[in-house]
């Protein structure tokens, strides 16, 4: 079954390595420290604009591929995480790394059925008043369907937010919404402005994902919730060969396939395999300065929950 | 803080510690080592999105790379052996708009190959920098071969007299078929035609399908010509140096 596997091999490529190895080096002595892009080494700012790259070249693709390589159960555990979210009306949300808009949609669709609900109560209350009463509360209560709910989707790729956008205006999404060209690493937004932080699918391609924990916990108001789902480690042996083998060998073909970019595909799976497992970044978001952090597996650690409180 | 530079190296199991040294085997620029699993995904993949899309070239490329591993060998070999071909191996001359001087090219005679090609390429609206270089076959030197074949076809169409449409590429597919035993060409070629309507479809099957396997049996392989030093040579001259009959 590894022989299956292994792609085909000559001892052509190890001429000239070592002299490779030494220009990459020098150029690392001046480019910055040295990170990992998938499985291949590089530094911190060939990392941002490889990664910038990929996404300008999937953007187009992006909701396509995330169906065909889930099998669309990604809308599932989008639905799951925004229900753990639980958002109330007048919430305003961050949703970071939110390109074409899943998680955005999602929270606005929330908030508007929970603010139908809280309306009809409200009307079932008043059955018993009086006319003038009724009109009264008609004047102040200009029917608000979101209530105040807003939601900041923030992205570093032009491309993926030009996608979203599109989206937006397409399935008809124009209120509390606004889209901002920003960086994890550095938002541009003042400090405590935020009820919740969420990055989906996202924080995998941050470069410095603890300069990106850092900047969630200055942008939250105290008593907010920074809501992580990302691609995370499978415990399971079994499970875990299986998803490898899908990863490896399905994933990049069904990129070339739909999408004409093995490479970028190739990028995602080997990036899921170089993310810290649920424990280190459960670590990671504590030395943040988050209280109460937890995790929630969904699918056995294909994909986790990470969930903390700015106190 | 730095936890995530801090963590162990990933688990290396079988099947990824060939991932991991993948990118250090590439044999040719723009090569993507792919196991026989992903080269038979790749194979139905790409048959399949041709189908439904006939605009995706690069399926189409891809197909022609994932079921060449019998046709191409033997097609570098009948190079090989050739004295014109043989020398293409070693030369390897590619077909490109900043190889090719297209102003000597139009001031070339009619009915000479170079004013032809040009006409052909102006006419159709077609230009050779438009191949996908290829990815997915594992040795360097039948990666210039399919790379010549694929840069070989539009002069395939001026020899032959066929347009760019889908009965004209239909055609051309069959005498490629014929003579390179590529699959994709042979499934173009079968395939291909659903798209037609049944007038099309007649004249292909009585007229120019026939001419075209016939064509294709009698000439000699096609890509042990030198055609960037034939420039000069009338069309009908080359057509019956190779052998192909007169078009119906």
């Amino acid at each position: 079954a590894a022989a299956v596997l292994c792609p085909v091999r000559t001892p052509l490529a190890h001429r000239g390595g070592t002299l490779r190895e030494l220009c990459g080096f020098l150029r690392g002595l001046a480019a910055g420290p040295e990170t990992h892009f998938g499985f291949q080494t590089v530094t911190e700012a060939e990392r941002r604009e490889k990664i910038y790259q990929v996404f300008e070249s999937v953007a187009k693709k992006y909701d396509v591929m995330n169906d065909s390589m889930t099998l669309g159960i990604h809308r599932i555990w989008k639905d799951i995480f925004v229900r753990k979210m639980n958002p109330s009306p007048g919430t305003l949300l961050l949703d970071v790394a939110g390109g074409t808009g899943d998680i955005a949609f999602r929270f606005l669709n929330y908030v508007r059925s929970v603010r139908e609900r809280q309306l009809q109560w409200k009307l079932r209350q008043q059955q018993n008043l009086s006319w003038q009463e009724i009109s009264e509360t008609y004047q102040e209560d200009k029917v608000k369907s979101l209530g105040d709910s807003r939601v900041v989707v923030c992205d570093i790729n032009k491309e993926m937010l030009k996608v979203g956008k599109q989206k937006a205006q397409h399935l008809g999404y124009s209120e509390g919404l606004s889209w901002v060209l920003g960086d994890a690493e550095e938002l541009p937004f003042d400090d405590a402005k935020f009820d919740v932080y969420t990055i989906a699918f996202g924080i995998r391609n941050v470069t410095r994902i603890d300069l990106a924990l850092r900047e969630a916990y200055r942008v939250l108001k105290p008593g907010g919730r920074f809501l992580c789902l990302e691609f995370s480690h499978i415990n399971n042996p079994l499970l875990s060969r299986l998803y490898d083998l899908y990863s490896f060998q399905v994933i990049p073909v069904l990129g070339e396939i739909i999408a004409g970019d093995w490479k970028s595909y190739q990028y995602l799976v080997e990036s899921i395999r170089r993310f810290p497992p649920q424990e280190e970044l459960k670590a990671m978001i504590e030395d943040a300065g988050f209280f109460k952090v937890d995790y929630q597996n969904l699918n056995a650690g294909i994909v986790a929950i990470h969930s903390g409180f700015k106190l | 803080g730095k936890a995530y530079l801090s963590r162990t190296e990933p688990k290396v199991l079988d099947g990824r510690s060939g991932e991991e040294e993948e990118v250090s085997y590439q044999l040719y620029p723009g090569h993507i080592p792919t196991s026989p699993l992903q080269k038979a995904l790749l194979a139905a993949g790409s048959a399949a999105m041709a189908l439904y899309d006939p605009y995706r070239h690069d399926m189409v490329a891809v197909l022609g790379e994932t079921t060449g591993c019998l046709a191409l060998p033997s097609l570098r070999d009948k190079m090989k052996h050739h004295p014109e071909g043989y020398r293409i191996l070693q030369e390897r001359p590619r077909i490109r708009l900043s190889t090719l001087d297209m102003a000597r090219l139009r001031g070339l005679p009619p009915g000479s190959l170079g004013r032809e090609y040009v006409r052909f390429l102006e006419d159709n609206k077609v230009s050779p920098d438009t191949r996908v270089p290829p990815k997915f076959v594992d040795d360097e030197e039948l990666a210039y071969v399919i790379q010549r074949y694929r840069e070989v076809h539009d002069l395939m169409h001026t020899l032959l007299g066929m347009p760019t449409n889908m009965l004209g590429e239909i055609v051309v597919k069959w005498f490629e078929a014929v003579q390179t035993g590529l699959p994709m060409c042979v499934l173009g070629g079968a395939f291909g035609p659903v798209r037609l309507s049944t007038r099309k479809l007649q004249v292909l099957a009585t007229q120019l399908v026939p001419w075209a396997i016939r064509s294709g049996c009698n000439a000699s392989c096609i890509l042990n010509v030198y055609y960037e030093q034939r420039w000069e040579q009338p069309v009908e001259s080359l057509r019956e140096e190779i052998g192909i009959l007169p078009p119906p």
